[in-house]
């Protein structure tokens, strides 16, 4: 720890506890001996690496982008007046907003249902396959990338409760009724299993790999 | 690289970084520090003697606002003289009834059920501390719980919903907002300002003395 001595004798070198032949607990932080299997701290499973994290990590990502499809294909919202029904899409309803000059809220749904997610799917299919090759990358942009993965995916929601308040507010019998599609569930969908993937993501993979080359 | 293990500190001195796995002394720090990894720089441990207290009495409040929050009306809206106030409940069961009913679920799950267990499970956990007494057994399950639904409880990202929502109806109908909104900004600022101070590894710390410093 920085901001206090650490004159102890073994820790003066930076040590992994796996090269110290010991485990770490991720949610808790203690150290356990090496053959220990459960962590006496906070009783979470221990794994000096969750060697399956990365088939996890595919997995989800493959379900996450799959689920994706429908999610912009569909309609999100059903809004049905005295006049007309529409149906719009994510993309036709930031168009919608742009249209009426709200560019501000335009730009988070655009930001919140396009970038976000199209950008985690590279982010993670990136460290996965980086860690996959024994890939190099400047650490400290690797850890920040992950930071922003494990961090920012659930923004992406936004807009699914967008369609909710939308569809329980608007229900006026006759004049005005808003409903969800199809898409607002594929894509909460999509956003759930990219959660679970960057959560499979062991993220000291990423620094044992930069440990064998170096 | 090979260590000898008698050269190592007793293992409940030391903290492992979860990000890059690398051992650190856990010492004591002064009150206000924080310390970071040597490695990855990722935030190891804060030192706030009075964390406990104010995450305990917070999360009371944070209690007390859900059940407003979810209960009294909403938002109103209003077209050609029809009216149609709504609580979060009243919501959640009307959308819930159709063909929504998983996306009634999801939603129900994220903005209050999710958001309230992480709530009592941290107040249980954690109340024992301030008023003096040991922890309960299961407090380390529970702090654990509250730990790991972090991601799940997305209370703040229902309320920029809500504000897109708001201008998207802006141009058909006249919305006014109740009490219940008020609420819900309540919570989510104690909200976001607990798990600010949150520090995971100083707790599973002041569990395992039994204080709250
Ligand atoms: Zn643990
Ligand atoms: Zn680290």
């Amino acid at each position: 720890m920085e901001s206090t001595g650490h004159g102890h004798h073994g820790l003066t070198t930076l040590t992994t506890a796996r090269e110290a032949g010991l485990i770490a607990c991720t949610r808790c932080g203690q150290v356990h001996a090496g053959d220990a299997v459960k962590c006496k701290r906070c009783h979470g499973p221990l794994q000096s690496r969750d060697t399956r994290s990365l088939q996890k990590v595919w997995a989800w990502l493959i379900a996450g982008m799959i689920a994706f499809i429908p999610a912009n294909l569909y309609p999100m919202l059903l809004t049905r007046t005295l006049l007309e029904r529409s149906e719009s899409t994510i993309v036709g309803g930031v168009i919608e907003l742009l249209h009426y000059g709200n560019y501000g809220i335009a730009a988070i749904v655009f930001v919140a249902s396009v970038v976000i997610p199209v950008g985690k799917f590279i982010a993670i299919a990136y460290l996965a396959w980086g860690v996959q090759r024994g890939h190099r990358l400047r650490q400290h942009q690797r850890h920040r990338l992950y930071d922003i993965v494990e961090f920012i995916g659930r923004w992406s929601m936004i807009d699914v409760f967008v369609v909710a308040i939308l569809s329980a507010l608007v229900q006026l019998n006759g004049i005005a009724a808003i409903n969800p599609g199809v898409a607002a569930l594929s894509f909460a969908l999509s956003v759930v299993f990219t959660m679970l993937s960057a959560l499979a993501f062991d993220p000291r993979l990423i620094w044992d790999a930069d440990r064998t080359v170096s | 690289m090979h260590i000898d293990p008698a050269t190592l500190p007793p293992l409940d001195d030391m903290i492992a970084c979860p990000h890059c796995d690398t051992l650190h002394m856990e010492d004591d720090l002064p009150d206000g520090a924080r310390a970071y990894c040597r490695r990855c720089g990722a935030l190891l441990l804060t030192a706030e003697s009075r964390a406990v207290v104010w995450l305990v009495s917070l999360a009371s409040a944070a209690v007390v606002l859900m059940v407003a929050a979810v209960s009294f009306p909403f938002l109103d809206l209003s077209l050609q003289g029809q009216h149609n106030g709504t609580s979060v409940i009243h919501a959640i069961l009307v959308f819930g009834s159709g063909k929504a009913i998983p996306l009634a679920i999801a939603v129900a799950l994220f903005i209050v059920v999710l958001p309230l267990v992480r709530l009592l499970a941290l107040l249980h956990a954690l109340a024992p501390l301030v008023r003096g007494v040991p922890p309960t057994p299961s407090a380390r399950v529970a702090f654990a719980l509250t730990d790991q639904l972090r991601p799940w409880a997305m209370a703040e990202i229902f309320m920029v919903g809500v504000t897109v929502a708001l201008v998207k109806v802006a141009g058909m109908a006249d919305v006014t907002v109740g009490p219940a909104f008020w609420a819900f900004v309540a919570l989510v600022l104690i909200t976001i300002f607990n798990d600010q101070i949150m520090n995971r590894f100083a707790i599973w710390k002041a569990l395992d003395t039994g204080t709250t410093a």
